[in-house]
């Protein structure tokens, strides 16, 4: 089972012949994803990795019946490349291109809502089902199966966490990083609800940070709806008010979206809090 | 990336917004001479890039060139929570009826630019909102149909503003709209906007954040960013392709990631107490040995350090591959302040040889994140 993305999936990567493009599908076909094709304007009728290259997505789907894109263009073409995989009518997007414009992600976000597509991302290492299939940067020796079920704003603290889950001798469904910019297409409570709706995932670790109400929605939605047990860690504790931390979505504005708040609200929702991520594969025990 | 009040207004000025008709001094020479141009009184206002100036004493009224002359004297090079007076603004003095809060920003939690506006203008809108939150009206803006003339007028009704300001309010709420969009800003705001003796609408201040994303299609505006407000080190790792932010602990941070930097500034401070970190720093995915060392720099030149943590995660990045990259950073920047690394992640191992094998005395390897957190902070205090 798991969620979003398993052994089935057919993945096209928009940014295929870029550098980065081809490294990390070829990691993801090592690790077993099945890997169809890309698109790159300009570059159809190449080859990489001994799969075709479109000019389009459109083209892409035709011939390989894709139902997952990977998105992996620069920031100033990037929405772009979401308009043209919504058209294309695929259901998975992940999208792990940083530094897109927020004003570009406004049109995205009214868009996609009115599509029948899921957007992971921007600004996020992708997701991976343990065992199956990964889109995205996490690497592949840090999963194995099992029946945790992670939700992450960040990338390295992540792969980080979900290493010391698999140390500890715990193994994950799927592994999803949201992104940290201010609009994502897919939140917390979106995750959260597709784990507790999946029966193999049995608890699920959140990752959050500073900055916005996201962790707010998920404390609310794990009050009213979690039947599963939730361990949660909030990095940016120590982060002043006012200043971006790294991420473009990580900034404490006018006293809102502190640590400290969305602790409260996920303990008070009856999350177990880890103030030290390497604490978290202990509360899952 | 923020602009300041007088850059504010000229871009204002450019989408048809009334501004007043002032000008930048960075002498009170020329404050008194601008002061004698504009004739009658003027207000001299601090240019810096953070609120509360009015407060700290850095607006002032002036009624002749000579009292500008002694005003500006005062308010240039007066420290305003860190921030050095450089520039002040002449502008000419309006008398004021009303006051009334105008904002346009990015509202997250829906994905839309969203109007704000308020009767209780002058004051900061945080404040309006910790205070008196139901004088805040609000109206979202579809993406894809712009703000429409009625959400303007919804504005107005809701604030008691007297119909016959209407058409102008909305023709300056149409022309704020435009400037947000076309600044790619991510806060665009006047505060206040006034009516003015002549009942008139007029932008009296005005504030803008442009999107740091944005910056590659916004030449213009990226021009104009004003370095010498910011500190040295913070600029210079923007041209390293670093982030970077200074605090005021005591332990530099080097880490790949940004929620991974978050934690190791978090892991410092559970553990230190009264010793925390000394800064962010992400140094990005690849971490090669120039970056490496661009970052060592910086947190160098920072004379608060007393110690320094790596901590770095191997995915993408190699540990080997880093761990080349902080030795051969450190030829080109010695240090004999403690250091202590922790490597984890894809050849974690190969890179805990490869600095071993340098056989420096000030570095120490930690396992795990909590263990290089108390070793750095155990080296802070010994320092």
């Amino acid at each position: 089972m798991a969620i979003l993305l398993d052994s089935t999936s057919r993945v096209l990567v928009q940014g295929f012949t870029g550098r980065e493009g081809k490294f990390h599908s070829q990691k993801m076909m090592e690790y077993g994803t099945t890997v169809v094709g890309g698109v790159t304007p300009g570059k159809g009728g190449e080859w990489v990795h001994g799969k075709p290259v479109f000019d389009t997505v459109k083209a892409c789907v035709d011939a390989t019946d894709a139902n997952v894109s990977m998105i992996l263009v620069p920031a100033p073409f990037a929405a772009d490349a979401i308009f043209e995989a919504i058209d294309a009518g695929i259901p998975l997007i992940v999208c792990l291109t940083e530094g897109i414009p927020i004003n570009d992600m406004a049109k995205v976000y009214e868009y996609l809502k009115n599509s029948s597509s899921r957007l992971i991302g921007p600004n996020c290492p992708g997701l991976l089902t343990a065992g199956q299939a990964k889109v995205g940067f996490m690497p592949n020796y840090i999963a194995q199966p099992g029946n945790i079920g992670v939700v992450s704003k960040s990338g390295t603290l992540t792969y980080e966490t979900v290493a010391a889950i698999t140390a500890a001798g715990f193994g994950q469904t799927t592994c999803v990083g949201i992104g940290g910019d201010p609009i994502i297409g897919t939140s917390f409570v979106d995750v959260l609800q597709l784990f507790e709706d999946d029966p193999q995932t049995e608890k699920v670790v959140l990752m959050g940070e500073i900055g916005g109400r996201a962790e707010i929605d998920a404390a609310e939605y794990i009050k009213a709806h979690m039947t599963k047990p939730v361990v949660a860690f909030i990095a940016g504790r120590s982060a002043p008010e006012g200043t971006r931390m790294g991420h473009a979505g990580a900034i404490v504005e006018g006293g809102q979206g502190t640590a400290q708040q969305k602790i409260d609200a996920l303990r008070e929702a009856g999350a177990r809090i880890a103030d030290n991520p390497e604490h978290i594969p202990d509360l899952l025990r | 990336m923020n602009l300041h009040e007088y850059q504010t207004k000229q871009r204002f000025a450019q989408f048809g917004i009334p501004v007043a008709n002032g000008k930048v001094a960075t002498t009170p020479e020329e404050a008194a001479e601008i002061a004698a141009e504009l004739g009658g009184s003027v207000v001299v206002k601090a240019q810096v890039l953070t609120g509360g100036r009015g407060k700290a004493g850095g607006v002032k009224l002036a009624n002749s060139p000579e009292e500008a002359r002694t005003t500006a004297d005062k308010i240039i090079g007066m420290n305003i929570k860190g921030h050095i007076v450089q520039k002040v603004l002449i502008d000419p003095a309006s008398s004021i009826q009303t006051e009334i809060y105008l904002g346009i920003t990015n509202d997250r939690t829906v994905g839309k630019a969203l109007l704000m506006a308020s009767s209780e203008g002058g004051v900061e809108i945080e404040q309006v909102a910790h205070d008196n939150p139901d004088a805040i009206i609000r109206e979202w803006i579809s993406p894809s149909l712009g703000l429409r003339d009625y959400q303007a007028r919804n504005v107005a009704n809701d604030m008691n503003l007297p119909r016959e300001h209407w058409n102008a309010f909305t023709k300056i709420t149409q022309n704020l709209y435009r400037c947000y969009l076309e600044s790619d800003a991510i806060l665009a705001e006047i505060n206040p906007l006034i009516i003015n003796g002549d009942n008139q609408l007029f932008a009296l201040d005005g504030k803008m954040v442009i999107d740091d994303n944005a910056l590659y299609r916004q030449q213009v505006l990226a021009e104009v960013r004003d370095v010498s407000s910011e500190p040295r080190m913070q600029v210079e790792a923007r041209e390293a392709g670093l982030t970077y932010v200074k605090l005021d602990g005591q332990i530099g941070c080097m880490v790949n990631g940004a929620g991974l930097a978050m934690t190791t500034m978090d892991m410092i401070k559970l553990y230190g107490g009264d010793i925390g970190p000394a800064n962010f720093l992400d140094i990005g995915g690849g971490a090669q040995a120039d970056r490496v060392a661009a970052a060592l720099r910086i947190i160098l030149s920072d004379p608060d350090v007393k110690a320094i943590l790596f901590n770095i995660f191997g995915g993408i990045t190699r540990g080997d591959e880093v761990a080349r990259g902080i030795l051969q950073a450190l030829d080109e920047v010695p240090t004999t302040l403690p250091m202590v690394i922790r490597l984890a992640g894809t050849n974690a191992d190969e890179g805990r040889a490869i600095i071993d094998s340098a056989n420096l005395p000030n570095i120490q390897s930690a396992a795990t994140l909590t263990q290089g957190a108390q070793k750095a902070v155990a080296a802070a205090r010994g320092a």
